[in-house]
């Protein structure tokens, strides 16, 4: 989509100097997200990787207005700085939240889900790199199945991924998307959409991260279209209830080309000790998942 | 002419909140704070007070919306008690370390394992290493001024400011009120300036992550590091105290009333002993001093009214005079004493006060304390000093012990 690509902001808002890891998923994610959301944007983040990201006090290379909040509270914080513009009559901003898996799938859904329940003029961005990254690789409910972490390092995680995208579904949200970073058009596109919209909204990233998923630096793009490829990851909007398979995931469920996900696994070093129950229990939750998603997009 | 009304203290605390034009509330419903949260929502709502009203899920989101509402600039106001202050604790220091001038009502209540909805002070107490200034009011009167005051105080000094008053005690029980007059409120509380404001005009990234020592930034200026961050907190809470002071004389000179800046006084010229503490129960000792006098022991009370900062200065000139000084505190540091105690004796070192310091642990989970038990445990206190009983455990009033 060469011509696509001409009507992408040409600002860049992440500078060199930024101090994620080599082949960071978010980082790539990141950039897109910003040039999407464009300026008049104030953005809030707890302790996760993009607190990394940012760098060291005193000096950021993000231009954009920022703000640390703890890990619980992202969410909140969000609605902090919408509640504080208001009383101050400043409604021309777009008020983001920003968090990894950790912070929204775990410990930040509590203020998340009131955040949106009281609907709450915000974009929520949940950059999903499938555990605790930031301290080194931990499990998290997003881990998939059969992957290796820190804290299941012998056994792997014996329970399948949270579908944080059905909880938040059912808040009723005029606008809920995922994205890949491996699918930067399609990405930073559900941005400009979600930016004119009011209300909660929801976006779901899934980024990969070479240091936690055990593949080299070079190949994210690669894992990322894979994950999308093999129906890992679908890429879809939903909008007023209606849901919409975009980009690539579109294309698949046109042509019904959808790869197995050894495809996808046995490139991941996580995945070095699921078992072949595992891997078959795996394919089935992603097969389901998928016939899910066409019946819907059909529907 | 101030108008006066009979109310609560809960009725008190949101009107103080009303009166100083807070922009934003967030709050969470927890006894006996509960009805705070409904009479601003009715302000609201009503009309009497253009503020955003955040019906929040949880005590930790209510602190946090507080904390990035204040961020971008607005006057924010929140209330709590008990479990409700714990869920907070992590924000506490959050808006400590901020410098933001969240102005917060602890309705003090007890807390559990295992539940108590009644009042004692081991909530706030509890947070007192968080780098919140924490004033203690003895009737429904001080709660409405600390609240104006509170602002003043918080927004010059940048440093959080809790207001303490007891639950049930004061929340629930109707006082005669004076209701400052809202134009000469306005003229004692000029609009909030924050020191930085996150807006898209001014780009930067608030409270990043620091490493130990001084960074410079692209001009090659070194910044401050962590630890000099937190000495500024520190400092300005030292600072604080004559703001706090200076606050309490503005207040009188404009609206006629004197709540007594640090520490008050109650009799105490001429006092052989002091009965001391915080909130309602310094109040009930003014009338167990009464009932000793009427003895003929010249006994006096000084009510702490700050704990923190913690007037060291003041409790030293307060005790210079008397020969001893009974302690009653609504809560307890486990495995010492109570706190007011240790930081008081604290105070008196490296001076030439030597006083029999005894400590009365009371009303822990609402358990009643009258007056004429507060007289009679300072009359058991001087039986024991007499005897030679200097500094004994502190003993537990009112409680059935082996």
């Amino acid at each position: 989509m060469p011509e696509n690509l001409f009507k992408v902001n040409i600002e860049e808002y992440v500078l060199p100097g930024q101090r994620a890891c080599q082949g960071c998923g978010l980082s790539l994610a990141y950039r897109y997200i910003l040039k999407a959301l464009r300026e008049n944007t104030i953005l809030t983040f707890p302790a996760c990787c993009l607190t990394v990201l940012h760098g060291l006090y005193p000096m950021t290379s993000v231009t954009v207005p920022t703000l640390n909040n703890t890990f619980a509270s992202t969410a909140a914080s969000a609605a902090g700085i919408v509640a504080g513009l208001n009383a101050l009559d400043r409604t021309d901003i777009t008020v983001v939240a920003i968090a990894g898996d950790g912070g929204t799938f775990d410990m930040g859904i509590q203020a998340l889900s009131g955040a949106v329940e009281r609907g709450t003029d915000f974009i929520y961005v949940c950059y999903d790199n499938e555990g605790y990254m930031n301290t080194g690789t931990q499990r998290s409910s997003a881990t998939p199945m059969g992957a290796l972490t820190t804290t299941t390092p012998v056994l792997t995680k014996q329970q399948p991924k949270k579908d944080m995208l059905r909880i938040m579904e059912a808040h009723d949200l005029p606008y809920l998307a995922t994205a890949s970073p491996a699918y930067p058009i399609d990405l930073y596109d559900k941005f400009v959409k979600a930016k004119r919209i009011k209300g909660s909204r929801y976006m779901q990233i899934a980024v990969p991260c070479p240091p936690g998923w055990g593949y080299a630096p070079k190949d994210t793009v690669r894992i990322g279209r894979l994950a999308v490829e093999t129906g890992v990851v679908v890429l879809f909007e939903i909008e007023d209830g209606k849901l919409r398979l975009t980009g690539r995931s579109k294309t698949m469920a046109d042509k019904g080309n959808k790869l197995p996900v050894i495809n996808y696994i046995e490139r991941q070093g996580r995945f070095r000790k699921m078992s072949i129950e595992q891997l078959r229990q795996f394919q089935r939750w992603v097969d389901v998942r998928w016939n899910e998603y066409l019946k819907r997009a059909e529907g | 002419m101030a108008e006066v009304q009979i109310m609560t203290g809960n009725q008190a605390a949101a009107l103080g909140a009303k009166l100083s034009h807070v922009q934003v509330v967030a709050a969470y419903p927890i006894t006996p704070q509960t009805s705070v949260t409904e009479i601003l929502s009715q302000f609201i709502e009503g009309g009497e007070l253009k503020a955003e009203y955040i019906r929040v899920e949880s005590e930790h989101t209510a602190l946090t919306v507080c904390i990035s509402a204040s961020t971008v600039g607005a006057r924010v106001f929140t209330s709590t008690s008990s479990q409700g202050l714990l869920y907070m604790h992590e924000q506490l220091h959050w808006a400590a370390g901020s410098r933001l001038p969240i102005v917060m009502c602890c309705v003090n209540r007890g807390v559990g394992a295992p539940w108590t909805i009644f009042n004692d002070q081991q909530d706030s107490i509890s947070q007192r290493d968080t780098g919140w200034i924490q004033i203690y009011c003895r009737d429904n009167q001080e709660i409405i001024d600390s609240i104006i005051q509170g602002y003043r105080i918080a927004e010059a000094m940048y440093i959080p400011v809790m207001i303490c008053y007891d639950g049930f005690v004061m929340s629930h029980t109707m006082m005669p009120v004076e209701i400052p007059d809202a134009e000469l409120v306005s003229n004692f509380l000029p609009p909030y300036k924050p020191h930085t404001i996150l807006s898209p005009e001014t780009p930067m990234n608030i409270n990043p992550v620091l490493f130990p020592w001084r960074r410079a930034n692209a001009e090659g200026v070194l910044c401050d590091g962590y630890m000099e961050m937190r000495y500024k907190l520190q400092k300005a809470l030292g600072e604080s105290r004559d703001v706090i002071v200076a606050a309490g004389q503005a207040f009188a000179g404009a609206f006629g009333r004197d709540h007594g800046g640090m520490v008050w006084h109650y009799k105490t010229d001429d006092a052989e002993v002091i009965l001391t503490g915080m909130g309602s129960v310094a109040t009930e000792a003014t009338t167990a001093a009464d009932m000793l006098r009427e003895e003929g022991i010249n006994a006096g009370v000084v009510g702490i009214r700050v704990f923190r900062p913690f007037p060291k200065e003041e409790v030293r000139e307060a005790f210079r005079k008397t020969k001893a000084v009974v302690i009653f505190e609504k809560g307890i540091s486990y495995g010492y004493e109570g706190a007011l105690c240790s930081e008081l004796k604290a105070a008196f070192y490296g001076t030439d006060i030597r006083l029999p310091v005894h400590n009365y642990v009371v009303g822990l989970g609402g358990r009643d304390v009258k007056a004429r038990e507060l007289a009679e445990a300072v009359r058991s206190s001087r039986d024991a000093i007499a005897s030679g009983d200097t500094e004994p455990a502190p003993k537990w009033l009112n409680c059935f012990t082996e």
